[in-house]
């Protein structure tokens, strides 16, 4: 009787010790949001993915996030997220690389993954999508849909991701549409709604009626729809703030890769590596093809499935840069993938200086 | 609509926000006290204004709601700095820190909800005149921020009122031994400042991007601030400091769109540039363009 009380004992402790050390060895994982998870575009996409790894492997982790931390001052708040034991840190914007990449030298046993950058370290992956696939879908259907032949580009930072979205967007107007002219406006920042607006309104005043954006907010669509224009909504689906001008939207989808990288990370099996998906690996959707006539949708359709199948390249060779002379292929038939990461050049057609 | 009024109307639109909240902090500023919270106070007034707005279907309770929520909010920070003699700098930053939280929270529900935009006015036969979409087709809000400019540079000085706050900031000590109730008029005019951060919180969300979402007050509360800095504390000055800032902002987006190379970076820093170099020129000067006397310095009566 001693002995069974004395094993009840022994188990009962157990348990109770078993109890919180497995709560501590939830893996703890932390995010880093340029804005806010409510601007219902980069952010809150990417705390739609965060969402997506809680639901897909519950009990086992522990998520974290910190929104509208300023890319000049993230270094303290990506430590921070280091130091309190989160184990895997996602730093979703591009201005995050050097303070990411400090921090992962100062904590070698955390692994961090930074999204849309070029640099990496043994705890440091990048990861980013293939955004200029989708912009080259809406540069096509812009060109069918224009009346003015000016196209609108509200811009956020002069940065190879965005340079690259403006040009195969005006490589797929000029597809269908050899008149077609694009109009870029930098706004200076990810997310501004009211400068925003103002730079679509200005668009709009010099004759542009498709608007597009590489901007947060969904301020520019509601501007398109307002002036009775037409739009594409950047990031997430914002068919709610343009019902009548949203023409489709690229939807950024990084929840099948953060899963991915979550798993990896519980079976010990995370290395640093470089991902860039797209339309083929599902990182890149486009919302439903809406407020344009049947063929126009047939021809997004078509290309969409044409790049995911990989037989067309938004950006095959020979590609001209602003002052005609030829892009050096490096890749097979068309830009490599190094190449279009860093870009930073305008192609010919463009009637814009680049800021640098 | 020919290409100047368009531009026009873009730079009015962005000026008035700038316009209301910072002709509510010169009053504050005015009165002696200094209040560091305006973002906050704005992102309370933009949030609150469009949950109400939303709820009740009703613009006008959604300006009402988004000046009480300013007004609420002030009247913590006036507790702080007034009641308790709080240092104004620390309680202004604590403001800001806790009405960018709180519009977070009472606006969490309404991400992603669209509105229509308050309409303009129109009054046929005067807003259809070449020109009369910019002088009787802008905004309601519009013509408040021009009569609180208008309101404001009177009662400061005309009014026996606006003397009584402008002793009051000058000399809390001499005010109070005149038998002025110092802490009653920063009372009231703290209050003031809160319902104008409130009605430009309200521009934002309900006519300038008629939606809700965390953080998009973007800095303009700090505009207002270095604004009544560039306007030496006058109301004239701030009305045309106003357009001028607003008009910096927009005229560079309407540059770029029009293919005219320019600076884009530099012109987004203007507004804080103009404040550093109005403060030189200022600091410079003569005396009679500083700053109230009791600035910023907690008055707790001697008794």
């Amino acid at each position: 009787m001693r002995q069974f009380i004395k094993a009840a004992a022994v188990a009962a402790l157990a348990a109770g010790l078993a109890g919180p050390a497995s709560a501590q060895e939830k893996l703890k994982i932390g995010f880093i949001y340029v804005g806010p998870v409510g601007d219902f575009g980069w952010s809150y996409q990417h705390n739609q993915g965060r969402l997506a790894i809680e639901k897909a492997i519950p009990g086992k982790v522990e998520t974290t996030y910190l929104e509208n931390v300023p890319e000049a001052d993230s270094e303290r708040s990506i430590e921070q997220l280091a130091r309190t034991g989160h184990k895997l840190i996602f730093t979703t914007s591009f201005g995050y690389m050097e303070p990411t990449l400090k921090v992962a030298k100062k904590y070698p046993n955390v692994m961090f993954e930074h999204a849309t950058g070029y640099k990496r370290d043994k705890n440091m992956a990048t990861y980013s999508a293939k955004f200029h696939e989708g912009r080259y879908v809406i540069g096509q259907i812009a060109g069918k849909m224009t009346k003015s032949n000016t196209l609108g580009y509200v811009a956020s930072f002069p940065i190879p991701e965005v340079v690259a979205g403006i040009n195969a967007f005006y490589l797929g107007a000029l597809s269908v549409n050899p008149n077609v002219k694009v109009k870029v406006v930098w706004a200076n920042t990810w997310f501004d709604p009211g400068k925003e607006a103002d730079a679509a309104k200005a668009l709009l005043a010099q004759g542009a009626d498709i608007i597009s954006q590489h901007t947060d907010s969904p301020a520019p669509q509601q501007q398109a729809e307002a002036a009775g224009k037409m739009g594409f909504g950047q990031a997430s689906d914002m068919i709610k703030f343009a019902p009548k001008a949203q023409l489709t939207a690229i939807i950024d989808d990084w929840s099948a890769y953060y899963i991915e990288r979550v798993k990896l990370m519980l079976d010990g099996k995370w290395a640093s590596k470089d991902t860039w998906g797209g339309f083929a690996e599902d990182m890149v959707h486009m919302a439903p093809y809406t407020n344009m006539p049947d063929d126009v949708k047939k021809m997004a359709e078509a290309t969409q499935a044409a790049i995911k199948a990989g037989t067309l390249n938004p950006f095959k060779c020979p590609v001209l840069d602003q002052e005609g002379k030829e892009v050096p292929c490096k890749g097979n038939g068309a830009l490599s993938d190094e190449q279009v990461v860093g870009m930073n050049f305008y192609v010919k057609g463009i009637d814009d200086k680049l800021p640098k | 609509m020919g290409i100047w009024e368009a531009v026009l109307i873009t730079v009015i639109t962005a000026a008035t926000p700038l316009l209301i909240a910072g002709m509510g902090e010169l009053v504050v500023e005015k009165s002696g006290v200094l209040n560091l919270g305006i973002e906050g106070m704005m992102a309370v007034g933009a949030a609150c204004g469009f949950a109400v707005a939303i709820l009740t279907g009703s613009t006008i309770l959604g300006i009402l709601a988004a000046v009480g929520a300013g007004i609420a909010l002030s009247a913590v920070f006036a507790f702080l700095v007034l009641g308790l003699a709080a240092n104004q700098v620390a309680s202004g930053l604590a403001l800001t820190i806790l009405g960018l939280g709180l519009s977070g929270l009472v606006g969490a529900g309404f991400v992603g909800t669209n509105r229509e935009a308050v309409p303009a006015i129109f009054i046929p036969g005067l807003t259809t005149l070449p020109g009369g979409a910019l002088l009787f087709g802008q905004n309601p809000f519009v013509y408040a921020s021009l009569a609180i400019a208008f309101g404001t540079l009177w009662f400061l000085s005309r009014s026996r009122a606006g003397l009584t706050l402008r002793s009051v900031g000058e000399s809390h000590v001499s005010a109070h031994s005149l038998g002025l109730k110092v802490l009653k008029v920063r009372l009231m005019a703290i209050l003031f400042g809160g319902a104008c951060a409130g009605l430009a919180g309200a521009y934002l969300s309900l006519v300038y991007t008629p939606f809700w979402s965390p953080g998009m007050t973007a800095g303009r509360g700090w505009i207002a601030l270095a604004l009544v800095v560039f306007a030496s504390w006058r109301p004239l000055r701030l009305l045309f400091g106003a357009y001028l800032f607003g008009g910096a902002t927009v005229l560079q987006l309407h540059a770029q769109a029009a293919s005219i190379g320019f600076p884009s970076q530099l012109l987004s820093a203007f507004p804080y540039v103009a404040t550093i170099l109005a403060l030189v020129v200022m600091s410079a000067g003569r005396r009679s363009a500083t700053a109230p006397g009791s600035l910023g310095t907690p008055f707790v009566p001697d008794r």
